[in-house]
């Protein structure tokens, strides 16, 4: 589904990513570990389409269609969610309200109508139960006031509630205690499904324990320097990350 | 990277700015006491209200025009502008059938259909409109539903003509002829505008609308607005403007004011879209308007609501006195200016009575090349005992060439008074854009967004039919300015 070509990338002149290869299949999950500044949210926000970074090198495609063509906002109605490290407030414009637009221009980009309030009602009730959302807070402004846990919990949800093909989940459990992280992974595992893949971008192996990957693969200075499956992250744990260091011979 | 996206985006055109076909009848250009005679002639108007006419002129001759404003235009040459002009023909209407159809299909682009207003009477949610199209009030709907509930809602020259005694004894009670240099040229040359009396106990049960439209070129539009409650009466007031697209600066110089009795209340909304100039800052509407209001009795309210998105230059401080003991005054404001538009906008709360109490909210929001201001005054008199102000005034900047400016001034003469003042400023993040565009929002729904979520505790003070509007209003103002 997702094919990612030696892809380069570079901010303000400075190359982060130094040729990333990286084959996702629907139904998988992949799991990107690696130590602080090897290029882990760079690649996420990449993905997603942020303009601050310049792509020097490489493709990438869903689906077989360029993603690096499409704006953010195409990116996301082809099926590819972010959810955010650090998730912003936007004061004064209710959760409901935003996803309600957000459902509906997906679906507008798809030549269908807007989905009937009834239904989006209905859906949000479903979805909340998922990842055990206090109805307050689909109410209340979107992430304005959400405690740390609030706000991946809340991503969570607007995933659910979008149904992507690909998603990626940019540290999803950094700032969450052991209940919350338990509840975000559930969560991800219950959307898991055939049709769709995630990637799971993490700095600790703890959330592993609860969101089990396929593959893992090790980023190291913009590279993927080692993929294996979910033994190597138990063994990255272990060692630390010096033992890729020693490895790569770096 | 923001700045492109800006620049590209600030391109919102404006969409009132169709030129109806009507022939008029105009004043000759200028200004001079044979003008103000022939206005007043031309209205028919008793001697007591020329009288009025000549000594506002009189002492406006006297007058500089204001500087203080953190605005700069060129300055406006009096006696380059019409200052009279009504649609022909101008016979007397007794019902829709007579009115000019080109005037009827005006009104239908205002999205302001009387016909479907007609059609709705007998549905719970009714607005009585009165609309005035360059000088001369053209329509009053509703007047004999209102008047069976000795409601007076009519044109300001009509007022004159019905009810002589209620505008002597109020006009100019609030803001008089000598209040200021635009006030006093409204004084002299208004040629109409809205009158409403709403008689003791009596809630109004519609919401009263009036439409302003500037048509002919080269006119000025100087218009009345005279709201009173008497004892225990409730109104809830809306205003609405649009001009044309002119290249030259069109002048409008309103004046409007409001007497509260006891236990009365008045709410004010406007929703103000005079042509802004284009994007190079070219024509547009030079908007310098007094309306105040007085609390002139024991628990009266008064409370204005504005959304200003229109005018190249804004001049305009809706503002309460507030005499009575008890009485509440509140200002709601959103100003929104992009590309060259300049906004010098805020209020004045004057407190006299005891335990009085007043509330600002007000909302900036800059793009393009614009400036924005907030002067707002709160002044607690000797003897205004316990009195309490609330004031929070937020800037949003979009691009880093607009600016935001405020100016509060405070005066505490009284002890017991309580004073509190929050002031934000803030831009619409790229991550908030971006995190809106990651979830398959474009940009210009996601400004839309983001802008009525910040603007959300002062669209909540309008009524409904006018919120929905100002949204659109808001979104169609800032198409795209962004960074």
């Amino acid at each position: 589904m997702l094919s990612i070509k030696n892809l380069h990338a570079s901010i303000d002149g400075k190359e982060i990513l130094r040729g990333i290869n990286l084959e996702v299949k629907t139904g998988e999950i992949h799991a990107i570990m690696g130590p602080n500044g090897s290029g882990k949210s760079t690649l996420s926000a990449v993905l997603a389409g942020k303009e601050d970074y310049e792509i020097t090198e490489g493709s990438v495609t869903l689906n077989g269609k360029d993603l690096l063509e499409l704006s953010p906002e195409d990116r996301a109605r082809e099926g590819v969610f972010l959810a955010f490290q650090y998730p912003v407030e936007i004061p004064g414009v209710s959760n409901i309200n935003f996803l309600k637009t957000a459902i509906n221009e997906i679906r507008a980009y798809k030549g269908q109508t807007p989905m009937e309030a009834k239904d989006f009602l209905a859906l949000v009730k479903e979805k909340q139960k998922l990842v055990e959302l206090d109805g307050k807070l689909a109410n209340r402004s979107v992430n304005e006031g959400f405690s740390g846990g609030e706000k991946k919990r809340n991503e969570i949800f607007q995933m659910a509630m979008l149904e992507p093909k690909l998603a990626i989940l940019d540290e999803t459990d950094s700032g969450l205690d052991i209940d919350a992280l338990k509840i975000v992974a559930a969560g991800v595992n219950k959307l898991k499904s055939k049709d769709n893949a995630t990637i799971v971008i993490t700095h600790y192996q703890r959330l592993l324990d609860y969101i089990v990957p396929d593959v893992v693969h090790i980023l190291y200075k913009g590279k993927i320097v080692k993929s294996g499956p979910k033994e190597l992250a138990l063994e990255l744990e272990e060692k630390g990350y010096d033992f890729i260091k020693e490895e790569v011979g770096a | 990277m923001a700045n492109e996206i800006l620049e590209e985006q600030i391109s919102g055109e404006y969409k009132y700015g169709f030129v109806t076909d009507i022939e008029a009848d105009n004043a000759p250009k200028g200004l001079n006491e044979d003008i103000i005679r022939f206005i007043s002639k031309k209205k028919n108007e008793p001697e007591w209200m020329l009288e009025y006419r000549l000594k506002a002129f009189r002492y406006w001759q006297t007058l500089e025009e204001p500087h203080w404003a953190h605005v700069s235009y060129p300055k406006p040459n009096f006696q380059d502008i019409i200052y009279y002009s009504a649609p022909k023909p101008k016979v007397q209407l007794n019902s829709l059938d007579e009115v000019d159809p080109e005037l009827l299909k005006t009104f239908e682009k205002l999205g302001i259909s009387i016909e479907e207003q007609k059609r709705l009477s007998g549905v719970e949610s009714r607005i009585a409109v009165d609309i005035v199209m360059d000088s001369v009030s053209v329509k009053t709907t509703f007047k004999e539903t209102l008047s069976e509930k000795g409601i007076i809602f009519c044109s300001f020259g009509e007022a004159v003509q019905e009810h002589p005694e209620l505008v002597k004894k109020y006009m100019g009670s609030v803001v008089p002829y000598t209040d200021n240099f635009y006030a006093a040229l409204n004084s002299a040359v208004f040629t109409d505008g809205s009158f409403c009396y709403i008689p003791q106990g009596v809630r109004c049960p519609m919401e009263l609308s009036t439409y302003f439209r500037i048509n002919a070129s080269g006119t000025g539009q100087f218009e009345r607005t005279l709201i009173i409650a008497d004892e225990d009466a409730y109104v809830s007031y809306l205003e609405g403007c649009t001009a044309p697209m002119r290249d030259e600066n069109q002048l409008h110089a309103a004046v409007v004011e409001i007497v509260t009795h006891k236990n009365a209340e008045v709410k004010y909304s406007t929703v103000q879209n005079w042509y802004p100039g284009d994007k190079d800052g070219k024509g547009g509407i030079f908007n310098f308007v007094t309306k105040r209001g007085i609390c002139l009795e024991d628990n009266s309210k008064i409370s204005w609501t504005q959304v200003e998105t229109g005018s190249a230059v804004t001049w305009k401080y809706p503002s309460v006195i507030l005499k009575g003991d008890n009485s509440v005054g509140e200002f709601y404001s959103v100003a929104v200016t992009n590309n060259y538009q300049q906004a010098d906008t805020g209020t004045k709360m004057m407190h006299l009575g005891k335990n009085t109490r007043s509330t600002i909210i007000s909302k900036g929001i800059s793009a393009g090349f614009s400036n924005n201001s907030y002067r707002g005054l709160v002044r607690i008199s000797k003897g205004a005992t316990n009195a309490r102000n609330f004031s929070q005034c937020d800037s949003l900047l979009m691009g880093d060439k607009c600016g935001a400016h405020t100016f509060p001034y405070i005066e505490i003469k009284d002890k017991s008074g309580i004073v509190e003042h929050e002031a934000t400023t803030s831009k619409i993040g790229e991550d908030q854009l971006f995190y809106c565009k990651s979830r398959g929002i474009d940009n210009e729904k996601a400004i839309g967004l983001i802008v009525n979520g910040y603007c959300k505790e002062v669209l909540n003070k309008l009524p409904m039919e006018f919120a929905v509007e100002a949204q659109k209003l808001l979104a169609v103002s800032l198409e795209g300015s962004v960074g």
